[in-house]
Parts: structure tokens; C-alpha cells; sequence
């Protein structure tokens, strides 16, 4: 979703405003930037580190830290397919390689069209329903890759 | 009268379908005319049957079919579904499967079988006995009744979580802190999550007992952000117990102060160690801290904190409830209480299962996994137990 710069900066005001007061703010601020401005722009580092009196080396020091956090925006769901063990004992490794076929893409990139960002995830905790794969909040078990392709072609019009 | 209708509401439950088929459930309902009333609940913890339905019958009994994909339900109503009839997926009662009836569910006794966030449903089932009684006791006794238990973390160092609840208690400060660690990142693991979805009021007791007996006014649930599924369960069940005066400035009249906040992580695996998590919740990066001193002494904001792992603070409230024996005549050896055991991977029955220390990794693949699906394991990893 294209925000413009004028949303952005009331949205990332209200933000601010929304936490003021709060223990150790930092990451659930960075949270809802992200979920509402859809990632983490230096423009917002300055105007977060300002207004926290942090420098901004330490608020992009935390933003690139963690993996969750982007700094530029995704398509428009994001596809996370979980590596971990138990997913790897249920052959994930051949829905890994039908996601990055399907895509186009290698893990960090956003399918041509813009729709689908494709994401390694280390455990979704579904290890009793293998191999599993996240679009945005859904979570889905038994990923083939045939299933795969009916999940992406239902998220693709959403 | 309307039928009652339970169907999961847990993840893996929701991986497999579950949602669509909650929804084929309704539209077949209204379609017969037969009133129905769909309660979403935990995970019984047998995943290869998910999504499991399961139908309260004439006699109050709830009799379960599974696995219920939902182009399966249309089929399954016209067989007489709402009346409990025989069906080729039809498992029965739950509490009558073997995989169920042998094990022993203390911690995870209300996962499945209640709505999770509904207060009157936990308080019917048991809960907030223990934080009753732990009202009416000083801090050194429940402190000295969490020892007397033998629990021990259940994150993997197995420490005593009386021990450091101990630690905290002989602090002489005005603020302290309870910390929940549920960054439950090791794969194969997944009770910290099913707990949390499926009863998550279990884990606001437990802190809530725990900030009672040390003097911490506020609890901090640190959960990964790869469960969001579990962070709408604890928001809505915080919200549902702070409206009942289980948590806020006056817990149960007590006049005692506790709340509880949960925080997301942001994919970062090393917070599951304690001291990069409470870097973490400072809103830092999560690097390791340099111990001494322990979080017990300078934790959160450099103040006395608890950190347990989710099962820990989970087990806390039956053990209040039933006293610390009760708990401890259950394990072996220095291992006391019981454990959920998680089984994934290459296994016919995968899920949870929650027995007492002691059980055998042969009891666990081969009467409860009921072994590989496949004739030849590809390799030892091919299970997993943690």
C-alpha cells in the first residue's frame, strides 16, 4: 500500500504519542511502524531516535539487529517457509525450492508483479504438521509443493 | 437446543483447516436448521487428527471425529454428525484414546477443553484456586512450596525455579520484575505455544503468582514473533482477567499490585537466553550479558527480575492448587512433575504428550508416535522429541 509522505509522518507522530511514557519502547514502536507503514525508513530512524534521545546509530544499530525488521517495503503478503529440522524431515526442502521456483525469487525477494515477498523462517512451531509455510498471519501444515501452488493463487487476489 | 460444537482455534489446528471447516460447520448447520454453537478451543494435542471436532451428545459427552477437512463436512452432517453418529472418523470420546488416556496432564490438564479466554471457563475448570490460596500466604511460603515441588525450568537448564524466585524475594528494592520467556525457538518445539493459545489465563496465574510472592507489581510475556496466533490469545485473556480484577492495582481485593504487558520479539534467536532477551525488552540489541550479576539481583531496567520459561510459570498455578507434593509425587529421581513432550517430524502420531519424568524414548516413538510413516527413517533426525 503506497503511503504518502504526509500520512506517513502523522501515523509515525501518533505512534510516538501512543508509547510515550512506556518501559524500554523501542521494539514495539519499531513493531508499529512496521506494521502500519509496512517498513522502517531512515526518515522514521531520525524522527524515532529524537524523539526516544537516542542517537540515530543506536536506533539503526536495533532496526538491523533483528531480522523481523525491514527497511525497505515487502510486496504485498509475505511468504514465510520454515527451514528448521522437523520441516526438513518432511522433505520442506522440495516446498523450499517450489516457493523460490514459483516466486522467482531467492529468500529477501519480492516476486515481479509485487505480490509476494519470500521469507526463511527458523521454526513456525507447527513441527507436528510439516512442512509448514506463513502468508502474513495464516499459518498452513502439509505444504507440498501442489498445495503450495493453490495457497499462493488464493493469496495472489487478496 | 442448540448443539455444542468445539473445534480448535490453536495454529496447528488452524495449518490444517480448521477454520474453513468451523465454517463449513455453520453453513451446514443453517442450511438442516439445526441450531449449533461453536466453541473455539485449545489443541488436544493429537495433531495427526486435526482438525478434530468434536460434538457434545445427549448425555453431555463429547464425542470426537477427526481429521475434519472441511470438504469432508457436508458428507460427515448428512451421516448425522449433530447426533453423534457412527462414522468411519468417528475416535470417540477423547479421554478414552489411548494416546490420551496414558498420559498425565497437569500443566496442559485444561488445553483443548476449555474456551481459552473465557474467565468463567477457567474458573470452572480449576482455575485461580492457586493464586487464591497463594493470597493468603506470605511470600517465603509460596516461595518455599515452589522448591518443596522440585520444579525445575522447563527451558532446558533445568534450574530451581524456587531458587530464583528465592533470589528475587530477599531483594530489598521497591521495584521488581516477572519476565516470561517465550521465545520458544528451538525447532521442534511447540508446548510454549500450544499453552499459550490454549490456555493462556494458566500463564497469567502463574506470573501473577510469582509477582505475589516476590513483590513485582509488573509481568513482561516476551513472545517471538513468529506466533502471532499466540499473542492474540494473551491479549485477549490479559484484557478478559484485568475486566475480572485478576490483574490491575487491586488483584482479587487483594490490594496487591500486578499487570502484565506482552512484548513482541523480532526474529531473533539468541533472546531465548535470558539475559539478551531482557536486553531485548530494554529495547536494545539482544546481546548477552556478562554475568554476574544474575537478572535475579540486576534484571529488567537493572532491577530484581524473575525470568522463567513459559511451562515453568504455567505449572506454578497446580502446584499452588494442590500443594507441592501433590506435584513432586509425580517424576523420578531429581526430575519431579511432569513434562510435555513434543513428537514431529518423520512419526505417524505426531503431537504433545505430557507425562511424568521417566517415560522411555521407546514408550514415546512407539506407543504414542506409533513410528515413522515411512518403512525406512532417512536418518536419525527424522524424529524429533524435545
Amino acid at each position: 500500500m503506497a503511503v504518502t509522505e504526509l500520512d506517513s509522518d502523522s501515523t509515525l507522530e501518533r505512534i510516538l504519542t501512543q508509547h510515550a511514557g512506556m518501559a524500554g519502547p523501542l521494539l514495539p514502536i519499531l513493531h508499529a511502524v512496521q506494521d502500519e507503514l509496512g517498513c522502517i525508513a531512515p526518515a522514521h530512524v531520525a524522527r524515532i531516535a529524537q524523539s526516544l534521545n537516542l542517537s540515530r546509530a543506536e536506533v539503526h544499530g536495533v532496526v538491523s539487529f533483528y531480522h523481523y525488521f525491514r527497511q525497505h517495503e515487502p510486496g504485498r503478503h509475505v511468504v514465510q517457509v520454515c527451514r528448521a529440522e522437523a520441516c526438513q524431515a518432511m522433505h520442506g526442502e522440495r516446498t523450499e525450492q517450489h516457493a523460490k521456483q514459483a516466486l522467482g525469487v531467492d529468500y529477501g525477494g519480492t516476486s515481479g508483479d509485487g505480490v509476494f515477498t519470500l521469507e526463511p523462517a527458523y521454526c513456525l512451531g507447527n513441527c507436528a504438521a510439516a512442512p509448514t509455510v506463513m502468508v502474513d498471519e495464516k499459518l498452513y501444515g502439509r505444504v507440498t509443493p501442489e498445495r503450495l501452488d493453490s495457497i499462493l493463487a488464493d493469496w495472489r487476489n487478496r | 437446543m442448540s448443539i455444542r460444537v468445539y473445534i480448535s482455534r490453536d495454529a496447528a489446528a488452524q495449518s490444517l483447516g480448521a477454520d474453513e471447516t468451523a465454517a463449513a460447520l455453520q453453513v451446514a448447520a443453517a442450511a438442516r436448521g439445526t441450531p449449533i454453537t461453536l466453541i473455539r478451543v485449545g489443541s488436544r494435542g493429537m495433531v495427526w487428527l486435526e482438525p478434530l471436532v468434536e460434538i457434545e451428545d445427549a448425555s453431555g459427552q463429547r464425542i470426537a471425529y477427526g481429521p475434519i477437512t472441511p470438504e469432508l463436512v457436508p458428507e460427515l452432517v448428512k451421516a448425522g454428525l449433530f447426533d453423534a453418529a457412527p462414522h468411519p472418523l468417528r475416535v470417540g470420546r477423547v479421554e478414552d484414546l489411548p494416546y490420551f488416556a496414558r498420559q498425565e496432564r497437569l500443566t496442559f490438564a485444561r488445553v483443548g477443553i476449555i474456551d481459552p479466554v473465557s474467565v468463567d471457563e477457567y474458573l470452572a475448570h480449576g482455575g485461580y484456586v492457586g493464586l487464591k490460596r497463594a493470597l493468603g500466604m506470605t511470600g517465603t511460603e509460596i516461595v518455599h512450596e515452589v522448591l518443596e515441588s522440585g520444579l525445575r525450568g522447563r527451558g532446558g537448564a533445568a534450574f530451581p525455579t524456587g531458587i530464583k524466585w528465592r533470589t528475587v524475594l530477599e531483594q530489598q528494592v521497591l521495584q521488581k520484575y516477572v519476565v516470561c520467556n517465550a521465545d520458544e525457538g528451538d525447532s521442534g518445539t511447540f508446548s510454549d505455544r500450544m499453552l499459550m493459545e490454549g490456555d493462556p489465563l494458566c500463564l497469567i496465574e502463574g506470573m501473577t503468582i510469582a509477582g505475589i510472592a516476590v513483590g513485582a507489581t509488573m509481568g513482561y510475556i516476551y513472545l517471538r514473533c513468529e506466533y502471532p496466533h499466540a499473542g492474540h490469545a494473551l491479549r485477549e485473556a490479559i484484557a478478559a482477567a484485568r475486566a475480572r480484577g485478576f490483574l490491575g492495582p487491586d488483584v482479587c481485593g487483594s490490594g496487591k499490585a500486578f499487570d502484565l504487558e506482552v512484548r513482541m520479539g523480532a526474529g531473533s534467536y539468541i533472546c531465548g537466553e535470558e539475559t539478551a532477551l531482557l536486553e531485548s525488552l530494554e529495547g536494545k540489541r539482544a546481546e548477552v550479558r556478562y554475568r554476574p550479576p544474575l537478572p535475579a539481583i540486576k534484571g529488567l531496567f537493572g532491577q530484581p527480575t524473575i525470568i522463567n520459561n513459559v511451562i515453568s510459570l504455567a505449572s506454578v498455578p497446580i502446584i499452588l492448587e494442590r500443594g507441592a507434593a501433590f506435584y513432586r509425587d509425580y517424576g523420578m529421581g531429581r526430575s519431579r512433575g511432569t513434562l510435555p513432550i513434543q513428537l514431529a517430524g518423520n512419526i505417524k502420531r505426531g503431537g504433545l504428550v505430557e507425562k511424568a519424568f521417566g517415560v522411555t524414548l521407546r514408550e514415546l516413538l512407539y506407543d504414542f508416535g506409533g513410528a515413522s510413516p515411512s518403512r525406512k527413517p532417512r536418518s536419525s533426525r527424522a524424529w524429533s522429541f524435545r
